[in-house]
């Protein structure tokens, strides 16, 4: 985006196209604008602008001098090799530090310095306009996708997911019942500027329990004084739909900056290589939006997105007992398939989640920093499933999740020094609308917490620094749950939790169980460059998380899956110890980065079959959550080799293995090896020509547990007992992508880039171990896309 | 622009929307709707009436359903059959029985017995001429012991193969009941 609009201008201006362009930047090391310092490049000179800016036109090629001098900073004195349009930002130090160079700091890593962070760019983001969050943090090594379906997609970071991984949308963690493997990150990405995947826990400003990984999402925002904004269509043949995304920038006027962004998702029955998958269709209407003022010394903003989804749940994976499971997984193809259609019946999921936040930043002169933010969330999810008797606008599941959240940040840079310290509040409330007629999955309950975290980091050397972080977080729950007093005895509740009960209704027992915990994280790290361009981060991280509502209190069948799944109110908090380390080097045409990791977790908690029950509608295999120690190791691996001038390489290896220590066994959705191979062509001189080839191969997963189960099926009138294997693994497969885009102009005013991809070119029929509705029906089979791209 | 004091705006807000929320639902638990407790066959001829049930109250609870069986069936006789289904977790009972007979092209009841005690023929129709099967004729054969299985299906395809005859093989859809008496023919 930023280069262009960085074009956009250059149009405007009617500059020819072989002079070069530089612009960016100047900022102190609190990354506060620098008004007014002087810049002087090749024979070109101009003063930053009062947000920090600068542009510098008619730069020829070949090495420039730049020198930019501000009253009461060291200067910067350095020569750049100019190939072309250039966006750059300087960040310069205050006079009385000692001797050093300039610091030209891209910044590498923003959110810890001991981990490797990976990101995502804008032109990625855009390419997945029509997809979900989960597909586009696949281009990350070492996430994967745990999925519903193909619109319900959650992401997987070496090796967890769920409440394991923390989702933060412009500095807010998502509370969207991220509990659920069935409940997808309720956010669009069209909504993303750029996004960083931070392996395990240790970014402590952003909590303590994130022991898989947190996914920060930053809006986009403009400092350019011009109105633009970009519009991408996408249409794809399979679910004969499309995604439309349009956004308006403004920044700097009068000190006023905005953002606006909405986009509309409307598709049908997406289609498997040998039939439909019939009610699969999905529709999303997305916005968000955003005013900032900024200050002298301080700047507030505004924010409000929200997320709309109608999602259609496969027809045949609603099963109502485990004979209904046996037929799937042994009949290989769907129980239903009708023809295509748009209309989304029942089952489906309607969800909505609004983020409304404030935050004020107060730059204090001497580096300092304070942060304010106020967010609230509501997040609404409707389940709707087949049910007799019962009108089907009534829904199954009816979850209203209120959260308020206060944080308040201090940074402070001094010489060496960084340090960051802050506080953060929670107020959470869960109502579970009563009128559904079906006893909730999770009850009402009320939720309050407060934490505390410091964090030092010290650049020993301009090579070498550590950083150290600790974290606090205290947490209450109390819930509102009505229990049969069968099921209360079946868990042996009594006399243990008896204090809980506050009634009693005939069958059902009311209870308050209320849960008190302290925790304390911490992480320590290093990053070190040295030789020839290597680059080593090495982290050490310590996370505790609470059992979520579904851990504590599930108690019911689980219709997509034929099991009863049971929490318990004996679980203690599980514990996460991390060692990860990643060497990056670079050559002149090969980047390269390894990032091995352990994560010893205490108390992991997760789901384990321990026996049948029968109802009315059969006999169920019954799961309950227990406790294990597990040791999770694993490496992830990318790297881009530039063959030549117009064609790249790029490789990403994800790999995770995953035992349960203390019954010496597999633990189940782990994902498997997954190899992604991609060639490039680019041809900057054919409109910016961009063709590639994506191989992805996926391995069968050979470590995992038998949770096989047998049950009677009837032939003749007979029962005839037959084994219900839900724990092999599909095969491997391998899929074949291709995407293209070239550039054009349509107006002096305004590109285009035009698109054509084709996914899974040979229609490959295959299934996914880490999708929940492998039992029931193929993925998806070729998908033709169409994307338009207009800047303006 | 004035010196907007955004703290403070932002202090007050966060206390607006503090108060606003609240909870609290100690009104009773969810009244169950859709839930089958109880399936009760009936069969009448050869001057018995024979009453078979199946009862499970705590639903997806941990208790097994109580099966009854009234008596024996006699061999080689005809027998009118019925069935019906109920939500006994409320008072009084639904009868859920109704509702699969409106939503008939929706539903089919399926019975399953080995052939030696006898066999089962539909006696009830849907709007499209296909059985639902809430009403039926058992013919006893000979002597024997087994099992009789009845299975309620939700949305099945009543146009596969074998289907509209009883056969569940290739019905599909989603059980919504399945309840096992023991049978002895005299």
């Amino acid at each position: 985006m930023q280069k262009f609009s960085l074009f956009f201008c250059l149009l405007c201006f009617g500059i020819h196209y072989s002079q070069n362009t530089i612009s960016g930047k100047i900022v102190d090391e609190n990354n506060m604008a620098l008004e007014k310092s002087h810049i002087h490049m090749a024979s070109k000179s101009t003063n930053s602008k009062k947000d920090g800016s600068y542009i510098i036109r008619n730069i020829p090629n070949g090495p420039a001098k730049v020198l930019i001098t501000y009253v009461g900073y060291k200067p910067i004195d350095t020569t750049l090799l100019v190939n072309g349009n250039l966006e750059i930002d300087f960040k310069m130090k205050q006079k009385n530090e000692q001797l050093e160079e300039i610091v030209v700091k891209h910044k590498n890593n923003y959110f810890n310095h001991s981990v490797s962070e990976q990101k995502i760019k804008e032109r990625t983001i855009e390419k997945f306009s029509s997809q979900s969050l989960g597909n586009l943090l696949k281009e990350v090594p070492g996430v994967s996708v745990l999925k519903s379906g193909n619109t319900v997609v959650k992401p997987v970071i070496n090796g967890l997911h769920s409440s394991r991984v923390a989702i933060f949308n412009n500095n807010v963690k998502l509370e969207d019942q991220q509990w659920g493997m069935e409940h997808a990150p309720n956010f669009d990405v069209n909504a993303a500027g750029k996004i960083t995947v931070l392996k395990g826990a240790s970014a402590l400003q952003y909590g303590g329990d994130a022991i898989g990984g947190i996914v920060i999402i930053e809006p986009f925002s403009t400092k350019k004084d011009t109105l633009f904004g970009k519009t991408i269509m996408t249409m794809e043949s399979n679910g004969r739909g499309g995604t439309i995304s349009s956004s308006l920038h403004k920044g700097n006027f009068c000190d006023w900056s905005w953002n606006a962004q909405g986009s509309f998702k409307y598709y049908g029955d997406r289609e498997a290589p040998d039939y439909t998958l019939s009610n699969t269709g999905n529709r999303e209407a997305n916005f968000s939006g955003d005013l900032k003022y900024t200050g002298k010394k301080f700047d507030v903003a505004a924010y409000y997105s929200l997320y709309s989804a109608t999602i259609g749940i496969l027809s045949a994976s609603h099963i109502g007992n485990v004979n209904d499971l046996y037929n799937s997984i042994n009949n290989q193809t769907p129980s239903v398939t009708e023809d295509f259609t748009y209309s989304i019946k029942n089952p489906k999921q309607k969800v909505q989640h609004h983020l409304a936040k404030l935050n004020y930043n107060y730059y204090f002169k001497d580096g300092q920093s304070l942060a304010l933010q106020y967010a609230f969330q509501f997040n609404n999810r409707k389940e709707f499933d087949l049910r007799t008797g019962v009108s089907n606008d009534k829904p199954a599941l009816d979850l209203n999740l209120l959260t308020h959240t206060v944080n308040a940040d201090y940074k402070l840079s001094v010489n060496a020094w960084d340090f960051k310290s802050g506080i953060m509040g929670l107020y959470q409330n869960n109502t579970a609308n009563p009128n559904t007629g079906v006893r909730p999955l999770i009850p009402t309950y009320d939720k309050f917490e407060a934490g505390v975290y410091a964090v030092a980091d010290n650049h020993l050397t301009e090579d070498f620094s550590i950083e150290v972080g600790i974290r606090y977080d205290f947490s209450t729950i109390e819930a509102t749950k009505y229990y049969l007093k069968s099921r209360w005895e079946e868990r042996e509740y009594s006399p243990e939790f008896d204090a809980f009960i506050t009634g009693d209704f005939g069958t059902q027992w009311l209870t308050k169980p209320t849960f008190t915990f302290h925790n304390f994280s911490a992480s320590i790290g290093t990053q070190y460059s040295f030789g020839n361009d290597y680059e080593w981060y090495f982290n050490l991280s310590r996370a505790v998380r609470n059992p979520n509502p579904s851990e504590f209190f599930s108690d019911g069948l689980h219709h997509s899956s034929g099991m009863i799944e049971l929490g318990d109110l004996r679980l203690k908090q599980e514990k996460s110890n991390k060692i990860s380390t990643s060497l990056q080097k670079k050559w002149r045409k090969v980047k390269m980065n390894l990032n091995p990791f352990l994560n010893y977790i205490e108390d992991y908690m997760f789901l384990k079959p321990v026996g049948f029950e029968t109802t009315i509608r059969g006999a169920f295999p019954v799961w309950e959550y227990q406790q294990t120690n597990a040791l999770l190791a694993g490496v992830d691996f990318n790297s881009e080799w530039q063959i030549s001038e117009h064609w790249q390489h790029r490789l990403l290896l994800t790999y995770v293995n995953g035992r349960d220590k203390t019954n010496n066994d597999a633990i189940i959705d782990m994902p498997p090896l997954t190899l992604n191979n991609r060639i490039q062509f680019h041809q900057k001189k054919w409109n910016n020509l961009t063709l590639e080839l994506q191989s992805e191969i996926v391995f069968r997963q050979t470590q995992f547990p038998n949770n096989n189960f047998s049950t009677n099926i009837i032939e003749n009138g007979d029962f005839v007992p037959v084994e219900v294997d839900i724990s092999t693994p599909p095969p491997a497969y391998h899929l074949l992508h291709f995407t293209s885009d070239f550039q054009f102009k349509v107006t002096d005013h305004s590109l285009a880039t035009l698109g054509f991809s084709v996914f899974n070119i040979l229609d490959t029929p295959y299934r996914d171990y880490l999708n929940r509705q492998r039992f029931y029906a193929d993925e998806l089979g070729r998908n033709f896309q169409i994307q338009l791209k207009i800047n303006y | 622009m004035k010196y907007l004091n955004p703290a403070k705006t932002l202090l007050l807000s966060a206390t607006a929307l503090f108060t606003l929320s609240c909870s609290n639902d100690d009104n009773g638990p969810v009244n169950e709707e859709e839930v089958i407790t109880t399936v009760t066959t009936t069969l009448t001829g050869g001057g018995q009436v024979i009453t078979l049930t199946s009862r499970d109250l705590d639903g997806d609870g941990p208790n097994a359903p109580t099966i009854t069986v009234s008596g024996n069936l006699t061999a080689n006789t005809t027998y009118a059959g019925e069935v019906s289904f109920l939500n006994e977790t409320q008072t009084p009972a639904e009868d859920i029985t109704v509702e699969v007979e409106e939503e008939g092209v929706d539903h089919q009841v399926f019975y399953q017995l080995p052939a030696a005690l006898g066999t089962i023929t539909y006696t009830d129709l849907d709007l499209n001429g296909k059985p639902i099967g809430l009403t039926f004729t058992l013919t006893t054969a000979n002597a024997g012991t087994g099992n009789l299985t009845v299975t309620l299906r939700h949305l099945p395809n009543k146009s596969a193969s074998g289907v509209a005859a009883g056969d569940i093989t290739n019905a599909g859809g989603a059980t919504d009941a399945l309840v096992t008496y023991p049978v002895t023919v005299n």
